[in-house]
């Protein structure tokens, strides 16, 4: 509508913003929660946070190298000791310098359970946090951890520690206080975040020397907003957005449309401990053969988006095994059917949180034909989670980010640990998990995830559906990347 | 007097209560807050953590009881989604949505009285027509439609005024333009039907005779007469205004607590939604009131019955 509208007018884009004035604007649809980094659940706060503050380390997105940051070099001891040396001549945006006290006092602090840190799994595995002398911090495990190093990346940010211990987390969030290479300058809770460049920014970052002046990040709920914001010129990056859509904006001239695979996967998780007809093998067969996957991923998702055989990513490390491959077979999906009792189908319900209700309904006309009627619920996440973890749920469709890490420790095995979040309770799948998700010895892991995702898919507890892409609608004059984790690097943007 | 007053404040006592505490059950009943806090990468465990830390385990009353003693108490408690005090984040919002309520209402007052009158001393002619058109047009309308045209136009083409969020009062010109339409017809209509049935008493027949001038008789004698039943219903609608601008908030990223609201409700931000349902719907008890108030005060019948 939009569009129409713009054509028949003949849309004028002049550039009064942007490169002219040295300010990137963006756009988000969600609320932008305030940067208090371990206090964020949604990803827009954690992005612009993770330009206010450093972590020790920081992850190489595109070799997975981890290399040094606030820490300007590391070595584990043993499985459950690692040293860091803490860099000098890093300075706080309050011009304090950053000292191991520092380290200590936030790791420390964050990790107590009564915190309250959104992701436990980025915390719990600290045991303690010392300082050796001037300039060595050692953190201790509780047992041996895989993903320990990845966290200590820009997941665990280090906050000031004189700042912190006066003014708390809410303090932290009403103003915060790193070594990012953006300081924030400007805020409105939730929808209005205005950085500055900072150029005291320690040289050798493996962030490198910011580009761009000024960033304006907005909530803006409305896509076809957005879309008129970016064609008038006043916003200069937008991501999330639909295939249909970004085919209409790369045709207005000022505006480029990148496409790049993220961690995110979906699936229809099947639940099979309880007493529903998923809990039958053969059931769970014949609608993994019944949805069109391949359609559904065209019309969904586009882009660089493909049909996965794996219960993962297989960008993730450890996503590999002998996949059982379900391809597209209403007949056989049928005979499946009738083999397990029910010639006829049966009734049943579909839980989605977190897809679009198309993608739903696409799902539920796939199984129609083969004789099961799913009732559709569309419920908020949180609803349908509740309602999982309860197993009162047969079916439900889902997605993952991984928290944008290439490790299945931080997706598969969360949801095959025996917790509420497990509908298959198959002892053997967590077993494989768990002794690989906490050696460090990676022929081990491999290993152990191989048994696991082989017999997640002969079980087809899950059918995995496929691995997003993001289309990212960003200003011509921007020189962008994407990248796959979904924490978008603007401090790494500049223009053309 | 004193004992309407009274009564009527009494009545709107029960009513905000009824309405905190119905909302606050109700958010429990469409999704667990703690997972919802826990976000959608939360696991089963951080969901368990929140309830903890945060009390959600407690049972809804008395998690209620609580809210509800807090809140007498003047503390609207603390968001942890937003990781602020709650004050704070509806002191930031709640001048957007009056600046806009207000704004809208003018307009829509302005463009109603005028047209009103219009098409009351022009009862029946084509003009009185057209003027009626126009208000069926404002009626049926879908805001977020017209919401997006005036973006395309004066927004992307014709780039004079911003096209969302309001950092100086050029931001509110395009959402006020839309509620204004909004609100119109009902207040035009009101208008038209007030004046013609002004126009037609027998004291205005007896100003016509005296002489006077006919611009000095429709303002002055009957439009004032016609006045009371406008601003009673203006008043009604500038309380539908703060709590029924979520759409165009939404719309023109306007940082207002309609938004808020609906944000709010989304990710089961329980202490946000109490608070910004409590004040809306005090403001719009307050309004009700007042106007009940002064419908008695102009007219012993109501008071007496």
């Amino acid at each position: 509508m939009l569009y129409a509208a713009c054509v028949a007018a003949s849309c004028g884009t002049a550039a009064f913003a942007g490169k002219a004035d040295d300010t990137l604007n963006v756009a988000f649809p969600q609320e932008i929660e305030p940067l208090e980094y371990y206090k964020i659940a949604g990803r827009e706060g954690m992005i612009l946070a993770q330009h206010v503050y450093d972590g020790l380390l920081f992850k190489d997105i595109a070799t997975g190298e981890i290399k040094p940051a606030l820490a300007e070099s590391y070595a584990y001891v043993d499985d459950t000791t690692i040293d860091l040396k803490i860099r000098k001549g890093v300075h706080f945006h309050d011009g304090s310098e950053l000292t191991p006290e520092d380290v200590v006092y936030t790791l420390t602090t964050v990790s107590r359970p009564d915190y309250g840190a959104r992701y436990g799994v980025t915390v719990n595995w600290i045991d303690k946090v010392e300082a050796r002398d001037a300039n060595t911090v050692r953190v201790t495990l509780k047992k041996p951890f895989a993903g320990a190093l990845e966290m200590l990346t820009d997941v665990l940010p280090i906050y000031p520690r004189a700042r912190f211990a006066k003014d708390g987390s809410a303090g932290m969030a009403a103003q915060p206080i790193g070594t990012g290479p953006y300081k924030l300058v400007e805020m409105t809770p939730g929808t209005r975040y205005v950085l500055a460049r900072n150029d005291d920014y320690y040289a050798d970052s493996p962030k490198g020397r910011p580009q761009i002046g000024t960033i304006v990040a907005r909530t803006i709920p409305e896509q076809n907003t957005q879309y008129a914001e970016l064609m008038s010129g006043a916003l200069d990056w937008i991501w999330r957005v639909p295939p249909d859509q970004a085919g209409k904006l790369a045709r207005m001239g000022n505006i480029q449309i990148v496409n790049g695979p993220i961690l995110r996967f979906g699936y229809l998780t099947m639940y099979a401990a309880g007493d529903y007809p998923t809990s039958q093998l053969k059931v769970r067969q014949a609608i993994s053969h019944a949805v069109n996957r391949q359609a559904i991923t065209d019309a969904y998702s586009g882009g660089s988006s493909k049909v996965l055989d794996g219960p993962c990513n297989p960008a993730q490390f450890g996503c590999e095994g002998d996949f059982v491959k379900y391809g597209y077979d209403p007949d056989k999906a049928r005979a499946l059917l009738a083999e397990a009792g029910f010639p006829n189908g049966f009734q049943t319900v579909l839980y989605t949180g977190q897809f679009p209700p198309a993608v739903a309904e696409a799902v539920a006309g796939d199984l129609a034909a083969i004789g099961i009627k799913a009732e559709i619920r569309s419920l908020q996440y949180s609803a349908a989670s509740e309602a999982w973890r309860k197993g009162e749920v047969p079916m439900m469709l889902a997605n993952w980010g991984s928290y944008g890490v290439a490790d299945v420790a931080f997706s598969t095995s969360f949801f095959f640990d025996g917790s509420p979040d497990d509908g298959a309770h198959d002892k053997a799948v967590q077993d494989w998990l768990n002794v690989a998700d906490t050696s460090i010895d990676p022929a081990v892991r491999l290993q152990n995830y191989r048994k696991a995702m082989t017999r997640i898919t002969e079980q087809a507890y899950w059918l995995p559906l496929y691995d997003f892409s993001v289309n990212y609608a960003v200003s011509a004059d921007l020189n962008f990347q994407p990248s796959p984790d979904e924490f978008v690097r603007f401090y790494s943007a500049s223009w053309k | 007097m004193l004992a309407f007053i009274l009564r009527r404040a009494g009545y709107a006592l029960i009513v905000a209560l009824l309405v905190s505490a119905s909302t606050f059950w109700l958010l429990y009943a469409v999704g667990d807050p703690a997972i919802a806090l826990a976000g959608q990468s939360g696991t089963a465990a951080d969901a368990q953590a929140m309830r903890e830390l945060y009390g959600l385990d407690r049972p809804v009353p008395v998690q209620y009881l609580e809210w509800l003693g807090r809140t007498l108490r003047g503390d609207l408690g603390f968001s942890p989604f937003l990781n602020t005090g709650v004050s704070q984040i509806v002191m930031d919002r709640l001048p957007v949505t009056l600046a806009l309520g207000t704004a809208s209402l003018i307009v829509g007052l302005a463009v109603a009285l005028v047209l009103g009158i219009v098409a009351a001393v022009n009862q029946g002619r084509m003009i009185d027509r057209a003027v009626l058109v126009f208000s069926v047009l404002g009626q049926a309308t879908p805001n977020f439609w017209l919401a997006l045209m005036l973006i395309v136009l004066f927004g992307v083409n014709l780039g004079w005024l911003p096209i969302s969020g309001a950092r100086d009062w050029t931001g509110y010109v395009l959402p006020s333009a839309v509620l204004g339409f909004f609100i119109m017809p009902s207040l035009m209509r009101l208008t038209r039907a007030g004046m013609i049935e002004v126009l037609s008493s027998d004291y205005i027949r007896t100003a016509r005779a005296k002489g006077l001038p006919r611009r000095r008789i429709i303002l002055r004698h009957a439009l004032r007469n016609a006045a009371l039943p406008i601003i009673s219903i203006a008043a009604v609608q500038f309380g539908v205004l703060l709590s029924g601008s979520i759409v165009i908030e939404s719309v023109f990223a306007l940082d207002g607590i309609g938004r808020l609201a609906w944000e709010s409700l989304k990710r089961n931000d329980v202490v946000v939604v109490q608070a910004v349902i409590l004040i809306v719907s005090t403001i719009y008890i307050f309004l009700t009131a007042m106007i009940d108030v002064l419908n008695a005060w102009l007219d012993p019948r109501i008071r007496e019955g």
